[in-house]
């Protein structure tokens, strides 16, 4: 896997903006900045209204996620272009959630909305509508979710000691002091602090300024000198799996190491979970 | 803000902090202009006393931004397209810490 397979720049897509078979898809939490402006022609999936199962605390279902891609006119042969607000972090997660079900050809764009903003390139308010995939004839069918990418909380408390388990949330975060990014207000329910012998290597050290990525070089040093083994499986995990997913992508995407997973249970879940071992810097 | 914990991306910066209890928070908030006027749509980001990144906000329509952070020593930094700037504030505990921030 090279970086083109996986990723395009700011110049790719403004000049594949209207390929037939390209797909342009703002993930965001926040909706309104895609309300306000987009790039031209692109799509709007709302990471916690579409992504999120909205009962029980999990992704959507494999029949959700068909009638979800459908809905938005994007077929299984088109290529996905996903981008966003936050540094990509909810673009990255839905990336990684494409792979879930099977996905072929998605790619993340590099520095996201911001880069795209900061280049002042076109940005528009008006809407269009992709033609809906007729829902029997050319329905989206996603294949069965893939179970080699995503941790869930046993094999995090079982990695302890035996995997790389990597915190990529901010050093205060890991430390105990704050509990979540420093835009929310941080009274939250779960205990502070991370997981035993989890190392904490932000998110934000993968990222330049502009939200691209960090040279597939800078990278491996970036993981070898904080003392990640590469070779060994490893676990990412922050606090809701969003930031992890952007971690993810960059080891098993753009590093294209083997056994990495994304923990998207995360903070929000262990710092809650009764009876397991946390360290605490403060 | 009672369903924080099930979100993580950044909020509208445009809001007031009602609902907020500002007593158990330090908050670090300010305006952010080029040229005189507000910087609609800057990127603020919030660096700890080491230089690393904590966390990025976008500029309201009237330049303003708000972090929930810690008491210390925190490094505003902002880009827009053709300007950056940054300025140091001294957040205390228990109150909205203003600051204002000037690109070029």
């Amino acid at each position: 896997m090279s970086r083109e397979d996986v990723l395009v720049d700011t110049q790719w897509a403004a000049a594949h903006l209207d390929d037939l078979g390209v797909v342009l898809v703002e993930v965001d939490e926040d909706t309104t900045a895609y309300e306000k402006g987009h790039i031209p022609g692109a799509v709007r999936v709302d990471w916690k209204t579409e992504l999120q199962d909205p009962i029980r605390r999990d992704y959507v279902d494999k029949a959700g996620f068909e009638r979800l891609l459908s809905e938005k006119g994007i077929g299984n042969d088109d290529t996905v272009i996903l981008y966003g607000g936050n540094n990509n972090w909810f673009a990255a997660y839905a990336y990684w959630y494409f792979k879930i079900y099977g996905h072929e050809k998605v790619k993340l764009l590099d520095g996201g909305r911001k880069k795209w903003e900061l280049e002042s390139r076109e940005m528009v308010a008006e809407v269009k509508a992709r033609p809906k995939t007729a829902y029997r004839k050319t329905a989206y069918r996603a294949k069965e979710p893939r179970t080699d990418i995503r941790a869930l909380r046993d094999e995090v408390v079982a990695a302890i000691g035996a995997k790389n388990l990597i915190d990529v949330r901010s050093p205060d975060e890991y430390a105990g002091r704050l509990l979540a990014p420093a835009h929310l207000p941080q009274e939250q329910a779960q205990r502070a602090g991370h997981i035993p012998t989890a190392k904490n290597i932000p998110w934000s050290k993968a990222a330049n300024e502009d939200g691209t990525f960090k040279s597939d070089e800078e990278l491996r040093k970036l993981y070898r000198d904080a003392g990640v083994d590469l070779e060994r499986d490893t676990i990412a995990y922050c606090r809701i799996g969003e930031r992890s997913a952007h971690t993810w992508f960059v080891l098993h995407e753009l590093l294209g190491l083997g056994n990495v997973k994304n923990y998207d249970g995360s903070w929000t879940e262990y710092g809650s979970l009764v009876g397991v071992p946390i360290e605490r810097e403060v | 803000m009672s369903n924080v914990a099930s979100g993580c991306g950044a909020p509208d910066q445009g809001r007031d902090l009602d609902g907020v209890d500002v007593s158990r928070e330090t908050v670090v908030q300010g305006t952010v202009t080029a040229a005189g006027k507000p910087a609609a749509g800057a990127y603020v980001r919030l660096l700890d006393s080491s230089g690393e990144f904590t966390a990025e906000v976008v500029a309201s329509q009237e330049g303003r931004f708000r972090f929930f952070t810690r008491p210390g020593t925190w490094t505003v930094r902002a880009l827009a397209p053709g300007a950056s700037g940054e300025a140091q504030v001294k957040a205390a505990a228990g109150k909205a810490n203003d600051i204002s921030l000037n690109l070029s």
